[in-house]
């Protein structure tokens, strides 16, 4: 073994890394998304994805849904570490696998093409809840809503079909049932 | 119509609520208002450092030696930016802090207007929350919050922005008592199950330790006390971090010494050859575990703590209890003697087999240094500086390096609180200033800052703070014209490469101390350190104490990096026995 020249350990085994989506309430003050971003930039963790939007203009709340991957070590740490925040009310955190979770992300997709090849794009999207925004007989913006992987797929399928432009939001989360999240 | 009072003088009433007599800082153009407030309140009194640094390093050492929050004023822009050193050393070391920084007027944040910076951007990863007050009717509520989140669960340090306008601005002041707060939550999120079940793992255990940090020093003096009954409770050996050293008495029979990186031989291996670790309020930290997948490899492990994140951070536990080390330590022993499961006696039997290994490697004595009669030993002077001051209430700061670990091996804490240093960040330069504070938060106490040459100079500029005002702080340097832990590593990692870690031109230390309006003292030889140390304590003025000593010292016992506590770097004396038996070499 080659002889450490520093004064720190080296690193050793990592373990198995998971995706979680976790979700936080939070007060709708000024820097709160400053505060949660720069706790996950400052301890080196991952960010997927990232939803902001106040939810309850009464109490000022407003909810983050945080896409991560990370070993069960870091993800319990960045829950752990989000809970000692101030304006941290609660923290919920999921599994991507957990079946008792929806995710949902959108997405707005802009094609520029012939009316059939428009056709034959929201033929595709049927079955991600497609809403035509705008049509012109040239261009159509199409909203759906999918998980991530299915978007991503979506996209590099439909580029060859005319797809120019793409704008998604992060993945946003919600318990099935009629229990909620304490 | 109720009285409306300025910013200004809201910021005084909130600091008088909360009982504040000593604040730490250095005015400027963007807190002037509240200078010009300071004359009107004679229970509050300033203390003006010579660089916002030091303020934030004074209020560390005032906090840490008090148990009472430290309060820094300082103005925007370079003021700001100058405590952040300060503010991150206290975030490390969960040191309650309270600092207001003036900010340029609302109306110019964010045009780049003179001394502006973004104050709680800077600030936010060195805090435990920070505010920018931007309406004078939040004021009374944000200060008093400030005071609550610094002193409460894990301690740390706290910003307040006041932009100028909202210092001259008018408001009702709200009492502490009056705010109405949302539900806090309790510290103590353990119960009797918990208890039980460490008490059942303390039964099992043949080779148990206690491994104790700052948390013990933070629960309150009281938690000393109750850690020191549970420890005689049970005879199990108690080794303890840097922090948390004082917390149990540093010449008792059970304490077997600090651990981690320059710990001692017997901690280390009694940490790595253990069957239950009771952490008691510390934190994994990587100078105390060294190598983690060879960490205490056969051992159960209990963390006791205040900060839910601290568990399983670094090392996975079997027990967790999140808590108030001092209601922790109560209820166990309480517990423990309802059951009356006469432990002392069942279990000194049953670990006296454990007690024997342990006096084994104590024999190694770890600590050992071959002693010179030509040049004076930097340990042998921390020893005769113990000695000579043991019989009073002292107070050690120290700067970082070889003297402050040499300063945590050969001094022995008998009381928590008297021990401040900077273990998490370290900082050179922290020492001079903590001993600024420690000396006002104890007027008529010895108070001892063990420098380095290197790393005092980085904040000398505060002997003349401690001249202004009469603080007879003592200055103990142990000069070997290096910085001596960069040598040591370049010696031993980096193939003897000093690069950059002399020192060409030192000031001449007693000129200095003499310029600044102290007294100056120096000492060469070993035969003379003893007069010379007494001298020192009895000048009742701020001391400079120029202790010359062995270059060539390193810092032993060592766990070289990447290696486990069992294979620790002994000092010359073992190193040389060893070769000559060649047993030795494993253990390099």
């Amino acid at each position: 073994m080659v002889k450490s020249k520093s004064a720190y350990s080296i690193p050793t085994k990592v373990g198995k890394l998971e995706t979680h989506i976790i979700v936080v309430w939070v007060d709708n003050e000024a820097s709160v998304l400053s505060r949660v971003v720069g706790l996950f930039s400052g301890r080196g963790y991952n960010i997927e994805s990232l939803a902001v939007a106040e939810v309850d203009q009464k109490k000022n709340l407003s909810r983050i849904t945080i896409v991560t991957t990370g070993t069960p070590q870091v993800i319990e740490q960045i829950v752990l570490q989000l809970k000692k925040l101030v304006p941290v009310h609660k923290v919920g955190n999921f599994k991507r696998e957990d079946k008792n979770v929806i995710f949902k992300e959108m997405a707005l997709l802009k094609i520029v093409a012939n009316s059939s090849k428009i056709k034959k794009v929201l033929n595709v999207c049927k079955k991600f809840n497609p809403v035509i925004l705008d049509k012109t007989n040239k261009s159509v913006v199409i909203q759906i809503t999918a998980l991530r992987r299915e978007i991503d797929k979506m996209t590099k399928n439909l580029k060859s079909s005319g797809l120019i432009s793409v704008s998604r939001t992060g993945a946003v989360a919600m318990t099935r049932g009629a229990e909620i999240f304490n | 119509m109720p009285k409306l009072y300025t910013g200004a003088e809201i910021v005084f009433k909130c600091l008088e609520d909360q009982k504040v007599k000593h604040i730490f800082g250095y005015p400027g153009g963007a807190v002037l208002p509240i200078y010009d407030e300071l004359k009107n309140h004679s229970s509050i009194k300033h203390i003006l450092v010579r660089h916002e640094q030091g303020a934030g390093h004074a209020a560390e050492g005032y906090a840490r030696s008090s148990g009472k929050p430290g309060v820094v004023l300082v103005t925007s822009g370079p003021g700001a930016t100058n405590v952040v050193t300060a503010l991150t050393d206290a975030y490390m070391d969960s040191v309650p802090l309270v600092c207001i920084s003036g900010q340029v007027p609302t109306h110019l944040i964010g045009t780049d207007a003179f001394q502006e910076c973004d104050t709680t951007g800077i600030t936010r990863p060195c805090t435990k929350h920070n505010w920018l007050v931007k309406d004078i009717n939040d004021l009374s509520r944000i200060m008093h919050l400030a005071f609550e989140v610094a002193t409460t669960g894990r301690p740390g340090p706290v910003l307040v922005d006041i932009p100028k306008d909202i210092q001259f601005a008018k408001a009702k002041y709200i009492p502490a008592k009056k705010i109405k707060r949302e539900k806090i939550l309790s510290n103590n999120r353990f119960n009797q199950k918990d208890i039980d079940k460490l008490i059942q793992l303390m039964n099992k255990a043949s080779k148990p330790i206690f491994y104790t940090g700052g948390g013990v020093v933070n629960s309150g003096p009281e938690a000393s006390k109750l850690l020191r009954e549970l420890v005689s409770l049970t005879g199990f050996p108690i080794t303890s971090t840097l922090q948390g050293l004082g917390a149990y008495p540093g010449n008792d029979n059970q304490f077997i010494g600090m651990l981690g990186m320059h710990g001692t031989y017997e901690a280390n291996n009694a940490m790595h050859d253990c069957d239950l670790l009771i952490n008691i309020g510390a934190r994994f930290d990587d100078r105390i575990t060294g190598k983690i997948d060879e960490f205490s490899p056969k051992s159960k492990k209990v963390h006791i703590d205040i900060d839910p994140s601290s568990i399983n951070k670094i090392i996975k536990v079997d027990l967790s209890i999140v808590g108030d080390v001092k209601d922790v330590i109560k209820l166990t022993t309480k517990t423990l003697k309802q059951k009356n499961i006469n432990l002392e006696k069942s279990n000194k039997q049953k670990i006296s087999k454990w007690w024997q290994q342990i006096e084994k490697w104590k024999t190694k004595d770890s600590l050992n240094f071959i002693n010179s009669d030509k040049i004076i030993k930097p340990q042998y002077a921390v020893q005769r500086l113990y000695e000579l001051t043991k019989n009073q209430d002292t107070f050690i700061t120290t700067e970082v390096g070889q003297h402050q670990m040499w300063a945590a091996q050969h001094y022995k804490f008998d009381k928590p609180n008297r021990w401040m240093t900077s273990g998490g960040l370290g900082t050179m330069g922290y020492g001079l200033p903590a001993a600024v504070g420690v000396q006002l938060a104890h007027p008529k106490k010895l108070v001892i800052d063990v420098a380095g040459e290197a790393s005092v100079l980085m904040t000398m500029q505060e002997m003349s703070t401690a001249v202004q005002y009469n603080l007879p702080i003592k200055i103990f340097i142990l000069n070997n014209q290096y910085m001596g832990m960069v040598r040591q590593w370049q010696e031993l990692l980096h193939e003897k490469n000093y690069s950059e870690s002399y020192t060409e031109a030192l000031p001449d230390f007693v000129k200095l101390a003499e310029a600044y309006g102290c007294v100056g003292i120096r000492a060469n030889d070993p035969e003379e350190l003893d007069q010379k140390i007494q001298e020192m304590i009895d000048i009742d003025k701020p001391v400079i104490f120029d202790c010359r000593v062995d270059q060539a010292e390193n810092c032993f016992p060592m766990i070289p990096s990447g290696k486990p506590h069992n294979q620790m770097l002994l000092g010359p004396k073992d190193q040389e026995e060893n070769k000559i038996t060649g047993k030795g070499k494993a253990l390099v």
